[in-house]
């Protein structure tokens, strides 16, 4: 696959581990979080950390749009097709997630609730043209890479006058994330002093462009390297921040050149930015409230937001005693911290969102570090 | 997070769609997120619809660059080593 | 006996399943017609075999898969080459199947003629019979369109005991072809997913191509087949099953590039998705070139490859080395494997 093999090519990759091996001060820790969990993901299945040394260490952080949907938030989705009876479309990812009582949206299928996984919002809207006498809701999920295919489906519904599609808008942001990790020294006064700097997310930065990060170098005094998605990216964007660490800079570089610039994709923007607004809070499972970051559909719009099409009721999120996912998504304790990895919790009995999602830090633990962490956790 | 995939754009289509190719894999994408686009061009695919064009030439550059990593090392440290830098090791 | 073409518009009804004419004429017209050989035509509730004498395998499956047709086959051929497979696995040569239906009220008679007619003829190229059979329908609503259980029988050739208890380390680890055929083809009709490809489902009979390698090498250790849960299934069953562990290398597992491409595009691993028409051979790693050559003699394992080794350490993992040069698990998926956007 062109613009994939290439950047997963082995003998690329040992000259990369070698210049790391070699940047890589001895006589210090670095620490970096990938934001996003693709990145996580891709560390874990490639093995990245088998190929730095010792002294360079990824922090997970919260960039899964999936762990991060508060419970309450699915019981919604949920009600909408056990209570209204309407075609709730979903991305896979969403799934399998447990709300809360360990529901999930298979499980509410298995029960006959009529929740169907699409690929894309355009199947959604397949789906409600197909049905004209049912409401077809589509849960919206996901960062500034997701957001602007939501919005092009309520801009289309629009104009085809399709009055039973509408969007449940859970769609979040980033970098008020990330600042709200750099923030977090309230709760956690060591906390943002131990992170050397992050991998920006990807896809997320192909929408919104390098800029909105140059905050994080300005306020923070925090390197920033925008990490493309495949291994050797993830390699060579470990060795810039490596690099500026080393030379005291702190600046936003973009290793991602290939589909990332600093404007990002103007057309997305101010389709996002047509269709939806910001709520003044929002609640993210594990983070708690974070101010300013995440979407609601505006008004113009009303007739395709599923919250003003249906009451829902009232719900609190319940999170389960002992679960260190905030903790985790936080970057602020490892999965070997948290005393029901691998006993109550396990990817067949998931806990918490950390586990079930595939990129959630504690899946990508039990999937490709089980052992370790285990004989760790034993040691302790 | 965020899943995409460069594709190859075969054929434009009324709609904002287009087809494109995943290494052999044909699919039917939203080209609405795109200013301009054109076949033969390499787009960023995710969830059904091209979120930007792939630069061919900025790949390349990004792949010789990773190339020259270890060359480039190799001079940062002796630089280091004539001029006395600490924190960098040769 | 020639049957005549019979009138295939219409659909199963209770009829059809009450034991009386309407079920044996479409017994008569759909499935004798198309599976008819000496054993079924004995026309008894069971079928007298001879198997000689000798170690008898058994084996039985359900397939409940769908859609009924795909790319590269039906459940109708799926079910065959799957229980020609199982006996294969266990190095056994198929002697007998037997096929039960449970129909739907309302299947089109035209797609139980398909599914017959394309079992049919696995049986024949396999050169294994149909012994037996049964029919039932049930209710509309409660059936996906049919459901085929298949049995069948082999004998096991003297010298061959195999068994995941003979697996130690440093055996060589073989792998017959691309993995992930199967899996993508269906999901590539599957609804909301629907992308154009030419993969067709790996769908085919490996008793000949193993009869051979039993022959060259009757020592060989474990034979299993990657089906649902994929390869990495498989090898985690084993490795749990004879306490040992296994180290793979990412660059040596075949695939083929529209495969990868269509996993990349869903966020699968190729490792979890399934095959149909491929097997693992575990086996003394001297005994690897030969099988590999056996194995490439054959349509069905023209790509074989040597893909790992049974490992000293960490028993019950299955470790693999990466693309990159890395290190990583290769877990059993706790569920179906579903795409994903993240």
């Amino acid at each position: 696959m062109k613009y994939i093999d290439e950047f997963r090519d082995r003998d690329l990759a040992r000259t990369l581990a070698a210049a790391i091996a070699a940047a890589a001060d001895p006589a210090r820790d670095y620490n970096f979080m990938e934001f996003c969990g693709g990145h996580t993901h891709a560390i874990f299945r490639y093995g990245v950390q088998d190929l730095v040394p010792a002294n360079v260490r990824f922090v997970h952080g919260p960039g899964c749009p999936v762990c991060i949907l508060p419970a309450r938030r699915l019981d919604d989705a949920i009600e909408l097709a056990e209570r209204h009876g309407v075609i709730l479309c979903s991305y896979g990812d969403m799934l399998r997630v447990p709300g809360t009582g360990r529901r999930s949206l298979l499980k509410a299928k298995a029960d006959g609730a009529d929740i169907r996984m699409v690929y894309s919002t355009l199947d959604a809207l397949d789906i409600a043209r197909a049905n004209p006498g049912r409401e077809v809701v589509f849960l919206g999920i996901g960062f500034e890479t997701t957001t602007p295919p939501s919005a092009v489906a309520i801009v289309q519904a629009e104009a085809e006058g399709l009055g039973n599609f509408s969007v449940f808008c859970n769609h979040v942001l980033t970098p008020p994330a990330i600042r709200h990790i750099l923030e977090a020294p309230e709760i956690d006064p060591g906390q943002a002093a131990r992170l050397d700097g992050f991998l920006g997310p990807s896809h997320v930065s192909t929408v919104i462009g390098s800029r909105p990060y140059e905050f994080l170098a300005a306020r923070y005094a925090k390197p920033v390297v925008i990490a493309g998605f495949e291994p050797l990216d993830v390699m060579q964007s470990v060795l810039m921040l490596i690099h500026q660490v080393n030379q005291g800079r702190v600046a936003v570089e973009n290793q991602y050149t290939r589909v990332v610039t600093r404007d990002g994709n103007a057309k997305a923007q101010q389709l996002m930015d047509c269709v939806f607004e910001l709520r003044p809070s929002f609640e993210w499972r594990g983070l708690g409230s974070v101010p300013e970051s995440a979407l609601a559909i505006r008004a113009d719009y009303a007739a395709f937001d599923a919250e003003k099409r249906f009451a829902l009721s009232e719900k609190q999120s319940r999170e389960i005693k002992s679960c260190e996912c905030p903790a985790i998504l936080r970057g602020v304790k490892k999965p070997k911290d948290c005393r029901l990895f691998g006993k109550a919790c396990t990817p067949e009995t998931p806990m918490g969102a950390c586990m079930v999602s595939s990129e959630g830090a504690c899946a990508a633990y039990w999937t490709y570090r089980r052992l370790e962490t285990l004989a760790e956790m034993a040691a302790e | 997070m965020c899943l995409a995939i460069p594709a190859l754009v075969t054929a434009l289509h009324d709609g904002a769609m287009a087809s494109v190719s995943v290494g052999g894999i044909a699919k039917q994408v939203s080209t609405a997120l795109l200013e301009e686009v054109a076949v033969g061009d390499y787009v960023l695919l995710h969830v059904g619809y091209a979120l930007h064009r792939v630069s061919e030439e900025e790949a390349r550059r990004t792949l010789a660059m990773m190339a020259e990593a270890g060359l480039l090392q190799a001079e940062v440290a002796d630089m280091a080593q004539m001029t006395g830098i600490a924190g960098v090791t040769p | 006996m020639t049957i005549p073409l019979p009138d295939l518009s219409g659909s199963v009804d209770m009829s059809h399943g009450g034991g009386g004419r309407a079920m044996a004429r479409l017994i008569r017209d759909i499935f004798l017609r198309h599976l008819a050989n000496p054993l079924l035509d004995q026309g008894h509730d069971a079928a007298r075999v001879d198997v000689g004498s000798g170690r008898i395998a058994v084996t039985t499956d359900a397939h409940v898969i769908s859609p009924l047709f795909f790319p590269g086959g039906d459940i109708g051929s799926l079910a065959v080459h799957g229980t020609l497979n199982d006996l294969a696995m266990a190095g056994a040569r198929p002697v007998a199947l037997t096929a039960a239906f449970i129909i739907e009220e309302g299947f089109p008679l035209a797609d139980l003629d398909r599914i017959a007619a394309s079992m049919g003829r696995a049986s024949r190229d396999a050169g294994v019979p149909v012994a037996t059979g049964d029919t039932k329908v049930v209710e509309r609503g409660k059936g996906d369109g049919v459901f085929i259980t298949t049995s069948g029988i082999g004998v096991v050739p003297e010298a061959v005991d195999i068994s995941p208890r003979r697996l130690r380390p440093g055996q060589a680890i073989l792998l017959s072809g691309p993995i992930g055929d199967h899996g993508i083809a269906i999901l590539s009709r599957r609804q909301g997913l629907e992308f154009g490809t030419e993969i067709r489902s790996d769908s085919a009979a490996l008793h000949r191509m193993v009869a051979d390698m039993v022959a060259a090498v009757p020592g060989i250790a474990v034979l299993r087949d990657p089906t649902r849960g994929g390869l990495s299934a498989t090898l985690n069953e084993l490795a749990g099953a004879a306490d040992v562990g296994m180290l793979l290398d990412e660059r040596a597992i075949p695939v083929r590039p529209e495969v990868a491409a269509a996993c990349e595009l869903l966020g699968l691993d190729p490792l979890n998705v399934a095959n149909e028409g491929k097997l693992v051979c575990v086996c003394e790693p001297e005994d690897a070139e030969t099988l590999l050559a056996v194995m490439r003699d054959h349509a069905e394992g023209r790509d074989a490859a040597r893909i790992g080794h049974v490992t000293v350490g960490q028993p019950g993992l299955v470790r693999m080395t990466t693309a990159i040069g890395g290190q990583r698990v290769v877990d059993w998926l706790s569920g179906e494997q579903l795409p994903r956007i993240c």
